[in-house]
C-alpha cells in the first residue's frame, strides 16, 4: 500500500514537472539544449544613495556605442521618479527626477548585450577633434614629461607607436627619476592614472580620452575598467594604460566617453554605484517574446529572469544543490560508501566549483592534514570540546591566510579563492575524523575522509555539467522530477554495492576445518 | 557481482536498506530510542523491573563536577566511565586498577587523574555521543569476565550479542575483543564475531574484520565450540529486554560476570548486521517466521520456545561445503 502510494505520487510529481516542462518549451519556445540558444550579457547598475527630502535629480552616464557589443534591450527600475534619456555632450545620459524622495534609494538600470555579429570596421570619427594644446607644466614635471616624450619621439614612427611606446616607459618595472616623478605614486589601475597619461600625451598635442568599460565575465561585484583612447587624425584606437598594448579586454563593453563624471545627484548624500554581470542564454524566439508573453504571465512568471541579476547568479549555484545531494544520496544508498556526515561533500563540492577541481582537492588535503595535525597536538593539552573546535577553526582561518598571501607572491592568483571555501564545514570535518582516527583507527578515518572527497568531486562534476546547469535554470520544475526520484530512492531495500563485498563470506566462505558445531 | 547478489537474496542475508525500511522503521518507534539511547534510562527500567545491570557508581552531569570523580569511584579499585548517549562502542575508558594515585586503563597504560578528567570532559562535550549533544558521564562497575573466555579475548569485556526481534531472540554472537580493537567489542572496530548456535549456546564459526577465520588472531586458540555456561537463562534474559523497550528489533548485549552472572550492558535500537556474517547464515529465515508466527506469546519463555522450534526444523547447516 505504501509502495503504491509512494510509486503514484512519485509519478504525479514528474508528471507535473513534465507538463509544466512541455508548456514552456511549447508556449514560450524554450529550448532544451544549451546550444540552441545565444548567450545574453545582463550588465545591471544599481545607483545606491540616501535622499535627503528635497527634489532629487539623479543623472547617470549610460552607454551609447559598446564597442564589441550591440544592445539587445534596457531597463530602467525606478519607482516613484520621472526618467529622461538623452544625449548630452556625445554622452548618453539617463535622467531620474523626483520632487520628493526620502531615505535609502535604488534605482536599477539593466543592459542586455550580445557580441557583435562580425568585426565592424572601427569606428571613424565624423568629425576630427582639435589636436590637444601642450598644458604648461610646472617644474620639475615639465621637465620630467619633456625629457621622457623626447626619448620616444626618436624611436617613433607614428601618433600609435609613440603612444605605446611611451606607455611602456611609464610603466617600466625599473623607472627612473623622471618618470618616478610623472607617476608621483599614482595607482596604475585607476582612473586618476588615465588622466595623468591624457595629460602628458597633450605635451606632445596628442588628442586622447578615457573611456570606461564593463569587463563582461560572470561576477556579482564588477566595477568599471577605466581604458585610454587616442586620436591619430582619422580615428581612435585603444590603449592598456598599465601595458601600452594596443586595443581593448577581451569582452570590453564601453560604458563610457570621457572623464565625466559617471554620476551626478542633486539632493542625495552617500551615493555609489554597483555593477554586476551575468550570462544567461536566450533563443532568437524568446527575445521576440519576452515583450509578447503579457498573455501568457503566469507561465512567465516561473522564469528566473524575472530576479535581479546577482540573486539570478545565486540561483544558478542553488538549484544545483540538489544534483549535488542525488550523488550523495544513490553513493549513500546504493553504493554504501561511507562520507563524514550527510551534506558535507555538497559544501565541498560547492566550494570546487570556486577553486577549480586539482587546487580544491589539493586545498582539501592540504588543510585537512595540518588541521588533523595540530588537533592531534591540542588532544594533548586537554582542552573542552567547544574551545577545542574553535582553536582548529583559527587555524584553518590562518592556514588559508597564509596560502593566500604565499601563492600572491609566487603570482599564483588561484590562491585568492580559497577565500570561499567553507572553513566551518573543514573544521567540522577535522574534528569528526579525529574522533573516527582515535576510535576507529587510521584506516578507518582515512577511509570516511576519501570517500567524502570522491563523493565531493563527483559531485562537482555533476553540478559543473553545462547541459543540466542550463536545464535547471530555465526550467526550475525539474527538480520535481528529482524529487521523484528521491521518493524511489527512499523506497529501495535492495543491497548496497558495498555489502555485496561485505557479506561475500556467507555464501562463498572456504570450506571450514575449524567447524566443530555438529 | 549480479550471480552474488542472487546467491545473498537466496542466503536470506538483509542488507542495510533493508534492515532500516524493513525492520527499524516499522517496529522501532522513534520515541522510544530515548529509552535505549540513554543508558542512564536503560539501567533505570532494568532495576525496575529486576534486571541485572553493571551497579552505577556515579553520575556526572558537568564539567564542574568532573573532577568529583575520585569521590565516586572510592573503595572501587576499577570502573567504567561510559557516555550515557555513547554508541559502537565509543568512549568508554575502562580502569583495571590502581597504582599510587595513577589508574590503569585495560590496554595497561597508566593515566594521571588530570586524564581521566579530561576524558570526562570529553564525554560531557558530547564527543562521543550521537549527533554531538552534550552528554553524562556514567561511571559504573567493571565488569570481571567469566574465565571462559579468557582465553580468547584480547584485554577488554567479552560480550554476547543477541538480535531480538518481536520479543524473540533470533540470533546471537559472541564478541571477542582483539588487539586492532584495542579491547573493544565492537565488530567494525576489528572485534571477532563468533556465530553462537541458539538451540546449544556453544559457538560455531568467527569472523574478523568481515572474513571468516577460525583461530582468534591474537592467540591463535580456536573459536568453535566455545560452550557458553547459562545460555538458556541468557536467552531468557535477552527475551525479557522487550518489556523494557518494546522495539521489535533490538540488540542485547550481555556480558557474563564471573560473581554476578548474565548482566545486561546496553540495549541497542539499530543493531548492525555482521551478525549475520558471524552466523553464516542470512537473517531473513528466521525473521519470516517470526513473522509468521504472530501473534507472538507474551510470556519471555514462551518466545524463547518460537525460536527452539525455528531452529529445530532448520536442517541444513549454516556453513555451506
Amino acid at each position: 500500500m505504501k509502495r503504491l502510494q509512494a510509486t503514484i505520487l512519485a509519478l504525479l510529481v514528474t508528471a507535473a514537472a513534465l507538463a509544466l516542462m512541455y508548456a514552456k518549451i511549447t508556449r514560450l519556445g524554450l529550448p532544451l539544449l544549451p546550444n540552441q540558444l545565444e548567450q545574453v550579457w545582463l550588465v545591471e547598475a544599481k545607483i545606491e544613495f540616501n535622499a535627503s527630502r528635497h527634489a532629487t535629480v539623479v543623472d547617470f552616464d549610460i552607454p551609447d556605442k559598446l564597442g564589441a557589443f550591440v544592445r539587445l534591450d534596457e531597463y530602467f527600475i525606478s519607482r516613484g521618479y520621472g526618467l529622461n534619456v538623452g544625449i548630452r555632450d556625445h554622452d548618453r545620459r539617463a535622467e531620474w527626477s523626483t520632487r520628493q524622495a526620502r531615505g535609502a534609494q535604488r534605482l536599477y538600470y539593466r543592459l542586455e548585450a550580445v557580441p557583435q555579429s562580425e568585426d565592424e570596421p572601427p569606428e571613424m570619427s565624423r568629425h576630427v577633434p582639435a589636436a590637444a594644446a601642450a598644458p604648461v607644466y610646472e617644474e620639475p614635471l615639465a621637465s620630467a614629461i619633456a625629457d621622457t616624450l623626447g626619448d620616444v619621439r626618436d624611436e617613433s614612427a607614428n601618433v600609435f607607436t609613440f603612444v605605446s611606446q611611451t606607455l611602456v616607459k611609464l610603466n617600466a618595472l625599473a623607472p627612473n627619476d623622471n618618470i618616478m616623478i610623472i607617476r608621483s605614486n599614482i595607482d596604475r589601475d585607476s582612473e586618476v592614472w588615465v588622466e595623468r597619461l591624457i595629460y602628458v600625451l597633450a605635451g606632445a598635442n596628442i588628442t586622447a580620452r578615457m573611456v570606461r568599460g564593463v569587463i563582461l565575465e560572470d561576477n556579482a561585484n564588477q566595477h568599471l575598467t577605466p581604458w585610454l583612447e587616442v586620436h591619430n587624425g582619422t580615428r581612435w584606437e585603444g590603449f592598456d594604460p598599465q601595458t601600452g598594448n594596443r586595443g581593448y579586454p577581451e569582452n570590453f563593453l564601453r560604458w563610457s566617453v570621457g572623464g565625466e563624471p559617471l554620476l551626478n545627484i542633486e539632493g542625495g548624500r552617500n551615493y555609489s554605484v554597483a555593477f554586476s554581470v551575468s550570462r544567461y542564454a536566450k533563443s532568437p524566439t524568446m527575445v521576440a517574446r519576452a515583450r509578447g508573453v503579457a498573455n501568457d504571465t503566469l507561465l512567465a512568471s516561473t522564469m528566473l529572469f524575472n530576479l535581479p541579476v546577482n540573486t539570478q547568479n545565486v540561483y544558478r549555484v542553488l538549484l544545483m544543490v540538489p544534483f549535488g545531494a542525488l550523488v550523495v544520496a544513490f553513493m549513500r544508498t546504493i553504493v554504501g560508501l561511507p562520507t563524514l556526515g550527510t551534506f558535507m561533500p555538497i559544501l565541498v563540492a560547492i566550494a570546487f566549483r570556486e577553486t577549480e577541481l586539482a587546487w580544491g582537492i589539493a586545498l582539501f588535503v592540504l588543510i585537512t592534514t595540518s588541521g588533523l595535525s595540530l588537533r592531534f597536538y591540542l588532544e594533548r593539552l586537554q582542552l573542552l570540546l567547544v574551545p577545542r573546535l574553535c582553536s582548529v577553526l583559527v587555524l584553518v582561518v590562518l592556514l588559508m591566510t597564509v596560502i593566500s598571501l604565499v601563492c600572491a607572491r609566487l603570482g599564483i592568483d588561484k590562491g585568492f579563492s580559497i577565500a570561499l571555501f567553507p572553513i566551518v564545514i573543514l573544521t567540522m570535518v577535522i574534528e569528526r575524523m579525529s574522533v573516527i582516527w582515535e576510535e576507529s583507527g587510521p584506516g578507518q578515518a582515512l577511509k570516511e575522509g576519501m570517500g567524502s572527497l570522491s563523493v565531493a568531486i563527483l559531485g562537482y562534476l555533476v553540478m559543473k555539467n553545462e547541459y543540466l546547469t542550463h536545464l535547471v535554470f530555465l526550467f526550475p520544475e525539474s527538480l520535481l522530477i528529482l524529487l521523484a526520484v528521491f521518493i524511489l530512492m527512499g523506497r529501495y531495500t535492495g543491497y548496497r554495492l558495498l555489502e555485496v563485498a561485505r557479506f561475500k563470506d556467507i555464501v562463498e566462505a572456504p570450506a571450514s576445518d575449524a567447524k566443530s558445531n555438529p | 557481482m549480479l550471480s552474488r547478489i542472487r546467491k545473498l537474496k537466496a542466503a536470506g542475508v538483509v542488507g542495510i536498506n533493508n534492515r532500516n525500511r524493513g525492520y527499524i522503521m516499522p517496529h522501532n518507534p522513534r520515541a522510544l530510542y530515548a529509552r535505549v539511547d540513554d543508558k542512564v534510562e536503560t539501567k533505570r527500567l532494568a532495576i525496575a523491573a529486576g534486571i541485572a545491570v553493571p551497579q552505577l557508581y556515579g553520575l556526572i552531569h558537568a564539567v564542574r563536577e568532573a573532577k568529583d570523580f575520585e569521590r565516586m569511584v572510592e573503595g572501587h579499585k576499577d570502573f567504567v566511565i561510559k557516555p550515557a548517549h555513547g554508541s559502537g562502542g565509543k568512549g568508554i575508558l575502562v580502569i583495571t586498577d590502581r597504582r599510587r594515585d595513577m589508574y590503569i586503563k585495560g590496554d595497561g597504560h597508566a593515566l594521571t587523574a588530570a586524564e581521566v578528567q579530561h576524558h570526562i570532559e570529553n564525554v560531557l562535550g558530547g564527543v562521543y555521543s550521537l549527533g554531538g549533544q552534550p552528554d553524562q558521564a556514567i561511571i559504573e562497575y567493571r565488569v570481571k569476565f567469566d574465565r571462559v573466555f579468557e582465553a580468547v579475548s584480547y584485554r577488554g569485556v567479552p560480550d554476547i550479542r543477541v538480535l531480538v526481534y518481536r520479543g524473540v531472540p533470533a540470533m546471537a554472537m559472541l564478541r571477542l575483543p582483539t588487539r586492532s580493537s584495542d579491547g573493544r567489542a565492537n565488530l567494525h572496530q576489528g572485534a571477532v564475531g563468533a556465530g553462537i548456535d541458539m538451540l546449544t549456546g556453544a559457538t560455531t564459526l568467527a569472523v574478523c574484520r568481515n572474513h571468516r577465520i577460525d583461530e582468534h588472531p591474537d592467540f591463535g586458540t580456536p573459536l568453535g565450540g566455545l560452550q557458553i555456561p547459562g545460555w538458556p537463562e541468557l536467552l531468557l534474559l535477552a527475551a525479557r529486554c522487550q518489556d523494557l523497550a518494546p522495539l521489535g528489533y533490538l540488540g542485547v548485549d550481555m556480558v557474563l560476570d564471573a560473581e554476578l552472572g548474565p548482566l545486561i550492558l546496553e540495549l541497542n535500537a539499530r543493531p548492525g548486521l555482521g551478525i549475520q556474517i558471524a552466523n553464516g547464515r542470512g537473517l531473513r529465515g528466521v525473521l519470516n517466521y517470526i513473522d509468521a508466527a504472530a501473534p507472538l506469546p507474551t510470556d519471555a519463555g514462551a518466545r524463547v520456545a518460537v525460536m527452539r522450534a525455528y531452529y529445530e526444523g532448520l536442517e541444513t547447516d549454516p556453513v555451506p561445503l
